[in-house]
């Protein structure tokens, strides 16, 4: 409960802060921390608009990959606490339930018969095909180092002990912020703030998105973001300690990687589209050492 | 016989010295002509006279500073040869002379319609009903851009053939804007009313546009500009490159998403466009350049304002350019995309910064100049890739060589003749080129008066015209995703286009 419930807070906060991060970082003033919640607020108060071409697929996607999302939350455990939901091979049916909202996002992107959300939609599939195997591999890997297969019991039997563990607990942060970067469809793979369609990713999906629609897909993307971050700070959460020292990391590594975000997107370039794939499968290769790694901690290999 | 007469840039002849030939020799002429590299075509129009059709057609001789003016009388309804099949850089006059005139040419490559203009002389041609190239085909896809600009800039319509993130084919169709330009300079009688519609040709090239008419207007009335107006023309053309080349590139920042470089360069744009504010009290120049007059002198306080701006604006300019070059991603998206190569380029007649990034030294200040021009010893500066990055380079690099210019100018500024001539009327029957290097390219501006001195033809050439096809090449077999760069690189205008 705790969990979930530090997760709806954070991502009240999350985008406020990297666009006032980026603000910040070009010089200019920027709107208030909350502006992007208040707009979300106001968005769901009004009515979505239909096209005539759309069928039901287009109503109720926006809908049901919110509701995969704020299931999802409830997975995430926070330090010795296990998540509202835990089960062994948790981590799958996490995977796989964001998958199930991304794809009913896709054929509603498809639905609408637009030539370039059916761009977008092609490149999201893609995206989300190619961090797969890196998210797989890495759980998989900690799931052979702690012997347990959820969530909770992975990251409480998670303990830092030889120089390699470092090594491996930094590298598996370092994927994570990547795949929350790929997820959320920010810098380098895709520019939110872009007005060209024709670069965009997952803002041209949502091109034909109206109102209340509109607003749970954004109020989407914060949750989303916010639950990657709780899912990295549990990576550095301390076991045994009182509760607050665990809720001041949590929120410490929340707003850390927020600016980081918010730093990335100021002072880099968006990548040309086809050296997306590339860098995203090398997230794979990472992967690959951090099961390497874990391998040498077992002692499977000399 | 002599096939032509050679004039000067601004050069007001009268329009019977112009040789009127028969059409084969006329074509055989002018496209013989354009043979040489440094001959290239700045215009090609006809105008009705006494129930025909005399075209003139205007080759420029860059190494030599001259024009050469010849012309042809045909009947409008007949069936001709075309240039374009000789040279490809014919190709948009023959389009529009043919979408007005109803000229039929048998050999024309592509009679695509220019800009469906309300006088044009088919009027069932519409855009509705324009067939666009289309692919027919199970793997490839199309996509259509516009008419409404995602930033709500200006209405065009480009229309992709793509094999996934490849382009294959684009065609751009334009002419959504229906002003009437040519037309309404004939119907407005005023001078005022002519030179604001000079001024509004195209909103970022109000400069280059008034300057060509300015010079037009005075040359056809025998008046001979003196130092202190062509000294605020050549001054104004400089600071507005120096302006939309710096905006262009926080543009170009923006478009593949380097924030800085977008906020950096956009903050930089903004004192130089205020300085015509505080000029002339707007802030693209309008009001600025006046036929035989000046109403805004460039003052010693100006001059103060002026330097101080300078020298604040260059260090900042050129920190935030070196770290824009010295940025790995933003140089992987730049270069090799959206590549002319020199061949392309010279074929389509591409002009201004299209013609200099593939190493084709074309730029009036050079080979035409006017104004101030004549004292500055103008290089252009030329790159030979072709690509986005060779378009960045020259932005900065024109921008540092204005920056010169303007120093060296303010030197020395003229002092305001108090007792300037009047502006005559117009000499009759007479014909007149004025060309200009603004900053996206050659100006080029004619008119043709009638027997009382009144404008009979007025035609207008904004450097875009030559140069969207240029973008249409250089898209070819880049990602789609490209595309928004490559177009901002180029950075034509639609309204000077559409007219």
């Amino acid at each position: 409960m705790i969990s979930f419930s530090l997760i709806i807070i954070s991502s009240l906060f999350f985008s406020g802060i990297i666009i006032r991060t980026k603000c910040i970082f070009s010089g200019r003033k920027g709107p208030g921390i909350f502006q992007p919640i208040k707009d979300i607020r106001k968005l769901l108060r009004k009515g979505s608009v239909y096209s005539d071409t759309s069928s039901f697929i287009f109503k109720i996607a926006p809908t049901l990959y919110f509701s995969t999302l704020l299931t999802a939350t409830l997975f995430i455990p926070f330090g010795d606490e296990p998540g509202l939901i835990s089960f062994k091979g948790d981590f799958v049916f996490f995977a796989y339930l964001l998958a199930l909202g991304k794809f009913f996002m896709i054929i509603s992107s498809l639905d609408t018969g637009s030539s370039f959300e059916g761009m977008g939609a092609s490149r999201e599939a893609l995206y989300s095909m190619l961090v797969e195997p890196a998210f797989f591999i890495l759980m998989g890997s900690f799931a052979l180092l702690t012997g347990h297969l959820s969530f909770y019991e992975i990251f409480s039997h998670l303990h830092f002990g030889s120089y390699i563990s470092y090594a491996v607990g930094a590298l598996a942060a370092f994927v994570f912020v990547i795949i929350a970067m790929i997820e959320n469809s920010r810098m380098p793979i895709d520019d939110p703030k872009t007005h060209l369609e024709l670069t965009m990713i997952h803002e041209v999906m949502i091109l034909d998105n109206s109102g209340f629609d509109l607003g749970l897909i954004l109020y989407g993307s914060s949750l989303k973001f916010a639950m990657y971050g709780a899912i990295i700070s549990n990576f550095f959460l301390t076991r045994g300690k009182e509760w607050f020292f665990s809720v001041l990391i949590f929120a410490g590594i929340q707003l850390l990687l927020a600016v980081i975000i918010g730093a990335i997107e100021s002072f880099m370039a968006r990548f040309r589209m086809n050296h997306n794939p590339q860098f995203i499968f090398s997230l794979t290769s990472i992967s690959l050492l951090i099961f390497l790694g874990v391998l040498l901690i077992l002692g499977k290999i000399v | 016989m002599t096939r032509s007469i050679i004039i000067k840039n601004n050069q007001t002849i009268p329009l019977r010295e112009i040789p009127v030939l028969g059409y084969d020799e006329f074509l055989e002429y002018n496209t013989s002509l354009l043979r040489e590299h440094y001959n290239h075509c700045v215009n090609y129009f006809g105008f009705p006279q006494r129930n025909e059709m005399q075209l003139i057609c205007c080759i420029a001789n860059d190494s030599e500073h001259e024009i050469f003016v010849s012309s042809s009388v045909i009947d409008a309804n007949t069936t001709q040869y075309s240039f374009t099949k000789h040279h490809l850089s014919f190709h948009i006059f023959e389009r529009e002379l043919a979408e007005i005139s109803g000229i039929n040419y048998c050999d024309h490559p592509w009679l695509k319609p220019v800009r469906f203009p309300a006088d044009r002389k088919n009027k069932n041609s519409q855009i509705i009903n324009y067939p666009f190239y289309n692919s027919h085909s199970e793997e490839l896809h199309e996509v259509g851009v516009g008419p409404i600009h995602a930033g709500v800039i200006e209405p065009g319509h480009f229309r992709f053939i793509c094999n996934g993130e490849q382009i294959l084919h684009l065609e751009i169709q334009l002419g959504f804007q229906h002003r009437g330009i040519e037309r309404l300079f004939q119907e407005k009688k005023k001078l005022l009313q002519r030179t604001t519609l000079a001024e509004n040709i195209a909103g970022d090239t109000v400069a280059g546009h008034s300057t060509a008419f300015a010079n037009l207007w005075e040359s056809l009335s025998g008046f001979k500009a003196d130092d202190d107006l062509q000294f605020s023309r050549t001054l104004a053309l400089e600071l507005e490159r120096i302006a939309v080349h710096t905006g262009n590139l926080s543009a170009i920042c923006t478009d593949i998403g380097y924030q800085l470089g977008s906020a950096v360069f956009g903050r930089l744009r903004t004192p130089i466009i205020n300085f015509f504010q505080n000029w002339c009290g707007n802030r693209l120049a309008k009001g600025l350049i006046r036929a035989g007059k000046n109403n805004f002198p460039f003052t010693y306080n100006l001059r103060e304002q002026l330097t101080q701006l300078i020298n604040q604006f260059k260090p900042d300019f050129k920190e935030m350019y070196n770290e824009f070059k010295n940025l790995p991603s933003a140089m992987a998206r730049l270069e090799k995309t959206g590549i002319v190569t020199q061949e392309q380029a010279r074929s389509i007649g591409a002009v201004g910064m299209s013609a200099k990034m593939s190493g084709i030294s074309r730029d009036i200040r050079t080979s035409h100049p006017h104004d101030f021009y004549k004292n500055i010893n103008h290089e252009p500066i030329l790159k030979k890739h072709g690509d986005v990055y060779s378009r960045t380079q020259i932005r900065k690099e024109e921008i540092l060589q204005s920056i010169k210019y303007i120093r060296g100018m303010m030197e020395n500024i003229p002092e305001e003749n108090k007792n300037r001539n009047r502006l005559k009327s117009p000499s009759p029957e007479s014909f007149c080129i004025s060309l200009v290097e603004g900053w996206r390219g050659e100006i080029c501006h004619c008119a043709v008066t009638d027997e009382q001195g009144e404008l009979l033809y007025y035609k207008v050439k904004d450097p875009s015209m030559h140069n969207w096809l240029a973008l249409a090449l250089a898209v070819r077999n880049n990602e789609i995703s490209d595309f928004p760069v490559c177009n901002k690189s180029f950075d034509l205008s639609y309204c000077g286009h559409d007219l």
